[in-house]
């Protein structure tokens, strides 16, 4: 678990973060959203010490991170940032074994943990391990970027805005790849972004911040319907929140059990869509009623369109 | 009528443009006199053709190479094909040369001096231009550079010390000074190596804080900048002065060596001069350097000496390196000018030569430092590109 307690940053006059507290869960996602110049950056500099408080605590597992030197706390901590910042001048193993070699592993062990990391991240590590970085895509430097951070086996993972250099596409199977990893390994991970989808997609929980200031801290069906300050519904998106919402729950999740047949003709929607996806796909159809269908073809209930609607109400 | 014109200009057009200009000029310069037979190394000397002076068949010889490169370079693309011509004809224009002394030259005579006259100097710098430019269009990578330099300075000594050059003019003033030459030769590369490394002692710190502290750095750079414009013999001059005064003052100091006169102003000053392009190169490469990987390395628990030496300077290294290979070259020719103020090194022989109106004399300190600027140039030029290899 990861406590923030009271934490301000000032620069002379000037006060970045002032007062932020609240606690991540181990093995979740938070992500801390915000415009440029909220303080999002900053808060998540002062977890690894990169910024040093102003006021205020960090604890990781009840331990204070000001206890130890911040470079023996920072390999006990991944850090990923926006366009990778991976070493040009080594080789993507070289570049993933930083951490490890820091930390004084052997050799051996080295090695695995790179070729295993570079699985992980689905890059061969036959092609890859020789390459230097500029030699890879967007996306592939990218990936590279998170398997350097996960490297010396860290429990928690830092990101700032770890997928703002990627075209839509890639970032959407960015964000799959880590919250696959993320649930894999069990790690607790803190991300900065502007991008509000991107929190809502990957954050269990979001923090809101303006102005240096944490607004509100909740899960993100709670953000879109009960926001406690008009600058989070702001953020949030008024005018599409009933869709932000059933983008939140899954088919699968909704699914009502079946009785009997009689649906034969009704679209088939895979169970890890989202409401909206099936909503869409009833309008587009022009159906009332959708079958949800899981990863061996089974069905597994069915969808009526008043049920969905339902969804995207606040409760 | 007008068929065989319009194939004529075809023909022309596809004529190598910088080749016909070479063979042009060489055309000019075929005319010019080979050498210059002087009675001794002080009077003007008679001009003598290329066919008079060395026996038929040699003169036969050159000229033939002279033509094929002539050829080559008007009508032949192929780069190699095109080195090979023009390293070829300069290797037959030697030999003539070294002919020629040998003819002109009377049995046991030490005071005559066979010098090089304006059609070789001009023939070898047009087959200079056509060799330089074909290495050009081939590029040959760092180790390739290396290897033709090395195989150059080989074949030029083995041809030096094979006693075929004895007898032209630069090589009697070489006979005739040959303890000094190698005094000198190791004085210049002292002076010039000495003060380019004290001087990369003093700039790399510097060019690192200055790195750090941006107001610094303006203030630092414009006083180097001023130093750079102080002429090479004016500053000589002026650090005679103080370091008189400290010899006087300070018996140790002097005892070291230090004086207003020789080695120490002389090391000082080409010191001053080296500074400016470490530091602006050392501040230029650091300021390369990406942000992201800096602040990812210290995001990983590198400690503020690992990001320096494993991130910082490594990445900044080819630049760095770029200033101190302008720092060596400029080194090495300014080394010459400190003789003016006794320092030694190949500007002795230039002066001297100035000084006796010897002009066989200035060639022997010249050309030694001409080739050893360009040789550590290539060597230094290799090895940055070398080393941005791979991460382009």
């Amino acid at each position: 678990m990861i406590s923030i307690e009271g934490l301000s940053k000032r620069y002379g006059d000037l006060t970045v973060v002032d007062d932020v507290s609240f606690e991540v869960e181990s093995r979740t996602i938070a992500v801390v959203v915000g415009t440029s110049g909220s303080g999002k950056s900053t808060l998540l500099r002062m977890i690894n010490r990169l910024v040093e408080p102003s006021a205020g605590r960090v604890l990781i597992d009840g331990q204070d991170v000001a206890a130890e030197p911040p470079h023996l706390l920072r390999r006990r901590i991944g850090y990923a940032i926006q366009g990778h910042g991976l070493f040009p001048h080594r080789t993507v193993a070289q570049n993933i074994a930083t951490v490890p070699r820091l930390l004084g592993w052997p050799e051996q062990r080295i090695g695995a943990r790179v070729a295993e990391l570079l699985e992980l991240l689905q890059l061969d590590p036959g092609a890859f391990a020789g390459k230097y970085p500029h030699q890879l895509s967007g996306g592939q430097q990218q990936r590279v970027g998170v398997a350097r951070a996960l490297a010396g086996d860290p429990k928690v993972l830092l990101m700032d805005e770890p997928f703002g250099a990627l075209d839509p596409i890639i970032r959407a199977k960015a964000q799959d790849e880590l919250l696959a990893i993320q649930r894999r390994l069990g790690i607790t991970v803190v991300l900065v972004t502007h991008d509000m989808d991107e929190a809502f997609k990957l954050g269990a929980r979001v923090a809101v911040m303006s102005q240096g200031r944490l607004l509100q801290f909740d899960r993100p069906a709670t953000l879109l319907t009960r926001p406690e300050d008009p600058f989070v519904a702001r953020m949030t998106g008024i005018s599409d929140r009933a869709l932000k919402l059933l983008s939140l729950t899954s088919a699968r999740d909704a699914a009502v059990a079946d009785d009997g047949p009689g649906l034969g003709d009704a679209p088939q929607v895979a169970a890890t869509a989202s409401l909206r996806e099936v909503l869409s796909e009833l309008v587009w159809r022009g159906a009332t009623r959708a079958t949800v269908v899981d990863e061996r073809g089974q069905a597994c209930g069915s969808l009526a369109i008043a049920d969905i609607l339902a969804h995207g109400r606040a409760r | 009528m007008a068929a065989p014109r319009r194939l004529d200009l075809a023909g022309l057009r596809r004529l190598d443009p910088l080749g016909t200009m070479l063979v042009l000029a060489g055309l000019v310069a075929a005319r010019l006199p080979f050498v210059i037979d002087k009675a001794n190394r002080i009077v003007p000397g008679d001009p003598r053709p290329l066919f008079e002076v060395v026996p038929w068949t040699a003169a036969c010889g050159c000229a033939l190479a002279l033509l094929v490169a002539g050829v080559a370079a008007l009508a032949v693309r192929a780069p190699g094909a095109r080195l090979a011509v023009a390293v070829l004809a300069l290797a037959a224009l030697a030999f003539a040369l070294g002919a020629a002394g040998d003819a002109l030259t009377p049995a046991g005579n030490r005071v005559v001096r066979i010098a090089p006259g304006a059609a070789f100097w001009v023939l070898a710098a047009l087959l200079g231009v056509l060799a330089a430019d074909a290495l050009a269009r081939l590029a040959p990578g760092p180790a390739a550079r290396v290897l033709a330099l090395l195989l150059t300075v080989l074949s030029t000594g083995i041809a030096l010390a094979s006693g075929h050059f004895d007898h032209v003019s630069v090589m009697r003033e070489y006979a005739v000074n040959a303890d000094r030459f190698t005094h000198e030769a190791w004085r210049h590369v002292a002076l010039a190596f000495g003060s380019l490394g004290a001087a990369m002692v003093v700039a790399l710190p510097v060019g690192l804080v200055c790195h750090r502290m941006p107001r610094l750095r303006a203030a630092v750079i414009a006083a180097l900048n001023v130093v750079q414009t102080v002429p090479a013999i004016a500053l000589f001059g002026i650090l005679m002065a103080p370091l008189g005064a400290l010899a006087a003052a300070l018996p140790a100091a002097a005892h070291l060596g230090v004086a207003g006169i020789g080695a120490a102003p002389a090391l000082l000053a080409l010191f001053l001069y080296a500074l400016l392009p470490i530091v602006a190169n050392t501040v230029a490469g650091l300021a390369g350097v990406s942000p992201a990987a800096v602040e990812a390395a210290r995001g990983m628990g590198m400690t503020r000496g690992q990001i320096l030496a494993g991130v910082e300077f490594v990445l900044a290294l080819p630049v760095i390196l770029s200033g101190v290979r302008i720092a060596l070259v400029q080194n090495l020719g300014l080394v010459t000018v400190a003789a003016l103020i006794g320092a030694g090194g190949f500007g002795t022989f230039v002066f001297q030569g100035i000084g006796q109106a010897a002009i066989d004399l200035v060639l022997l300190g010249a050309i030694p430092t001409v080739a050893l600027a360009f040789g550590c140039a290539v060597l230094l030029d290799a090895s940055i590109e070398a080393m941005q290899r791979g991460r382009a």
